[in-house]
């Protein structure tokens, strides 16, 4: 089946975008302070705290999609919210997947700001707040890194989408949801051509943060 | 004349290592104050103590005649009033314009104050047609002109500068000099210390000198004395040179 641009593969992918975009917002949101504070601030526990965030980077998508399945399901404790089998729930998923490479990569990121940059910014009488924040603004090219990585692991994700979005033709159907309906009902070509979509798409977003990424902040 | 640093009995440990034993200094208001020394005697830290970016294990850091601990959630107040140059030139990645700018921002001072204020400082520093390029495009001794500008543009009462001119040919080392001694004197309630190796940029710049080894002050006096009429051997020792470092 050749590939059309319908309407449908255009909902799904506009889909992908909005469910994927959302999710590394929303990570990159948390994840970015959070790993600015984990490598800049110095208390107990830290070295663990990094072996464990930098271990989440291997989270089971299934297992963000049981979390949030459960969570949000009829008998579960947040289930009155009704946000099963909606977008929602998958940009929910999908952030928890996102927020251990935001925090990780920022952890690196700021670590690797120049010590002498720290001790200048000090120097100058920055409060802590101000200290962060510009060694944060040093460390742009890793933190928009961060949100690269988050963003390439939404959009490929398969599973925890499939889990609390159930593939709802219309509602919560998205590319490689799709992709993997039509692979497994034969439409080979079709899958295929979905899968280039999904690819252009993924290089489109990805070209915008890299110039994002080498845009000098003057 | 009152002082502008009192260092007390400091102490400073790193690991099993010893950088500072009970050191005590006093430096006057108004005067240049070097603190020589080989390296690894503990001048480095010294001055970070001073500088409050280093929290000593005992002893006590008055800042005008105020004890200030670094490790107090408003050190950052006493930081304000101090201006800090580093042996590598720092600028953060933005324009020169906005590294002085920065420095400005952070104490609050207003936009208008801040433009006013970075216009006088670039046209003094020669690198008006360059305010909007990157500052790490900048070369090293222009790094480090606008590093001292960025440490003096909020007219600092205390001014420390840590083996400023160490990586700087000779051109860029007299006019370094010659933009630290200009500042001191436009105020004579303007304090500098000075952190170096160079004996002669000690007895260029210095009212006082103190020669620290091995993490202890060996030797306090006028530049005069302490370069001609030194009282401790290993004072006498380093001014003449033999003592290798």
């Amino acid at each position: 089946m050749a590939l059309e641009i319908s309407y449908d593969v255009i909902q799904v992918t506009l889909l992908s975008l909005y469910v994927s975009g959302c999710a590394t917002i929303l990570g990159s949101a948390i994840g970015i302070p959070l790993g600015a504070l984990i490598g800049l601030k110095e208390f107990g526990g830290k070295g663990l705290l990094k072996t464990i965030t930098y271990t989440m980077y291997g989270f089971p998508p299934v297992v963000a999609g049981l979390a949030i399945y459960y969570l949000f399901s009829r008998a579960g404790p947040l289930g009155s919210f009704g946000i099963l089998f909606t977008p929602t729930a998958m940009i929910l998923a999908e952030t928890l997947l996102v927020i251990p490479l935001t925090t990780g990569i920022t952890i690196a990121s700021v670590a690797e700001v120049d010590r002498s940059v720290k001790e200048t910014v000090k120097s100058l009488g920055t409060t802590p707040r101000q200290s962060v924040l510009t060694v944060m603004r040093e460390a742009w090219v890793g933190l928009v890194m961060a949100a690269m990585i988050g963003f390439g692991r939404c959009i490929a994700e398969v599973g925890a989408a499939y889990m609390v979005g159930g593939n709802i033709k219309g509602e919560t159907r998205v590319l490689t949801t799709v992709i993997m309906l039509e692979t497994r009902q034969g439409h080979f070509d079709y899958a295929l051509g979905l899968g280039l979509v999904l690819i252009v798409v993924a290089m489109a977003v990805f070209f915008f943060l890299r110039l994002l990424q080498e845009k000098e902040l003057l | 004349m009152s002082d502008a640093i009192v260092l007390k009995e400091i102490t400073k440990r790193f690991k099993e290592v010893t950088a500072l034993k009970s050191v005590s200094l006093t430096v006057a208001k108004g005067e240049v104050f070097g603190l020589l020394g080989p390296s690894g005697s503990g001048k480095s830290t010294l001055l970070r103590v001073a500088d409050l970016l280093e929290t000593p294990d005992t002893g006590r850091v008055e800042i005008d005649g105020e004890t200030v601990r670094a490790d107090s959630k408003d050190a950052f107040q006493t930081r304000r009033r101090i201006g800090m140059i580093l042996q590598k030139p720092m600028v953060l990645n933005r324009s020169v314009e906005n590294n002085l700018v920065y420095a400005l921002t952070v104490r609050g001072w207003s936009e208008e104050e801040s433009q006013k204020r970075v216009d006088r400082e670039l046209k003094r520093l020669g690198l008006e047609e360059r305010r909007m390029k990157n500052a790490r495009t900048l070369s090293g001794g222009e790094m480090q002109r606008l590093c001292f500008a960025r440490s003096t543009i909020f007219d600092p009462a205390l001014l420390m500068l840590d083996e400023f001119t160490a990586n700087l040919d000779p051109a860029n080392v007299a006019l370094l000099e010659d933009m630290v001694r200009n500042y001191a004197s436009e105020n004579k309630e303007r304090t500098v210390m000075v952190v170096t190796h160079n004996l002669f940029q000690a007895k260029r710049m210095c009212h006082r000198v103190a020669l620290m080894w091995d993490g202890e002050i060996v030797e306090v006096a006028d530049k005069r004395r302490f370069f001609e009429a030194p009282e401790d051997e290993r004072t006498a020792a380093f001014v003449s040179g033999e003592l290798v470092y």
